[in-house]
Order: structure tokens, then sequence, then C-alpha cells
């Protein structure tokens, strides 16, 4: 399945866009896609930490990931 | 009651707090974020914020129900912007009434409290001579 994975503040500026792509043949865990993404993008590791988000919720290392799902990285935030 | 919403125009702090105005209300209080001058010495020239709207949104709308149950609070209001703000600019806006002034200010903390740590905004310091996304790198 193919994946869209939305990012935003500097998990933008480190992937090279607002979404990247990436392609699996198999179901992956959050924490999967978490080691995925560090080995393509080693500058995330240098974040003070980064969450996910499916579908508008924060994820767990465990949650699987399903087809459809909306796929964000969220690191650390900083409003107010 | 509450109000939730993210601008990126101008937030009007007079018309987030005639909002909360309520004849069962005994107070009303008001928490706003300002753009300060200085950070860790440097100056800054502009705070640049950006939000996963949709999940913001319901992050910010699960404060507001939160701070509704652990305190009798009469209205909660959650204002944030986006966009390019200059030194002096707002932010963010929270207004809570109350019957007692103690909810209004304990459910205020509190929402700007976990705001700041939950809700997906991120802001950029603009100085002089570069940028960082503030909280990013330890």
């Amino acid at each position: 399945m193919t994946l869209t994975i939305l990012a935003f503040g500097v998990a933008k500026d480190i992937l090279g866009g607002s979404s990247v792509r990436l392609d699996s043949d198999k179901e992956l865990t959050i924490g999967q896609l978490k080691s995925e993404l560090e080995r393509s993008y080693p500058e995330l590791c240098r974040l003070t930490s980064f969450a996910f988000a499916v579908n508008n919720e924060y994820a767990g290392a465990e949650q699987v990931i399903r087809e459809h799902d909306e796929i964000a990285i969220i690191p650390p935030v900083s409003g107010g | 009651m509450t109000n939730i919403a993210i601008s990126a125009t101008r937030l009007d702090v007079q018309s987030c707090i005639d909002w909360a105005m309520s004849p069962q209300s005994g107070g009303i209080d008001v928490f706003i974020g300002t753009v300060r001058q200085m950070t860790r010495g440097k100056a800054v020239r502009r705070l640049e914020f950006e939000a996963y709207e949709n999940m913001a949104l319901h992050e910010m709308e699960k404060i507001a129900i939160a701070a509704a149950s652990k305190w009798p609070v009469d209205k909660i209001l959650i204002h944030h912007r986006t966009g390019s703000l200059e030194v002096g600019e707002v932010p963010v806006v929270i207004v809570v009434s109350a019957a007692h002034r103690d909810a209004a200010f304990d459910a205020c903390r509190y929402a700007i409290d976990t705001l700041k740590q939950t809700v997906p905004i991120w802001k950029k310091e603009v100085f002089e001579d570069g940028a960082q996304w503030v909280a990013a790198h330890p």
C-alpha cells in the first residue's frame, strides 16, 4: 500500500515538503513507520522528540496503519 | 458551551469576551498571548505560526471539554492564530466565564498550559540573522 505522511513545522523542512509518500508491501505499525522514516531522514533523530497522529489522534507505536488513514508527523508542538 | 477557532486573521479580543458574557457568570478570566520582542537575549522580528488545523481544532475542543468537566464554568473560548505575527500581536486568546472566579482562573490556566503541550501548532522565531522552529531541537 502507498501511505501519504503529512509533515508540519521542522518536519516539513526535514522531509522537504508538506507530505511524503511511502510504499510498503506489508502492514506497518507506527513504530515501524518511525524507524523507516528515521532511516530515510536521519535528521529526524536530532529532534527533541516527535510523535505521530492517525486520523487526527495521537497514535502509539503499536498502532497498525490502515490503507486510507491520515498520518502525520508531529514534531514538538510550540503553540500559544 | 465552547467556542474553538483557528484564524489566519487578527483575533478580536473584545468580541471573544463578549461571546463569553452570560447572566449566570460572576466573572470572566482572559488569557491573551502576545508576541514578545526578546527571546533568550535575541530580538525577534516576527513569529510564524503553522497548524495541523483539523487535529488542532479537535485537540482544542478536547481541552475545552475537559476543563468544563473539571471546573464549574459557563463558557470556554479558545482561539489561535496562524500566519506571520509581529511583536505585540496576539497569537492566542482564551476566555472562561464562570459563576465564581476560582473556577474561571483554574480552567483558563489549565487550557493554556495544556494547549502548549498537546495542540499541533508550531511557531518559528524569525530573527535578523536567521530563523528556528521553537522546541524542535534539544
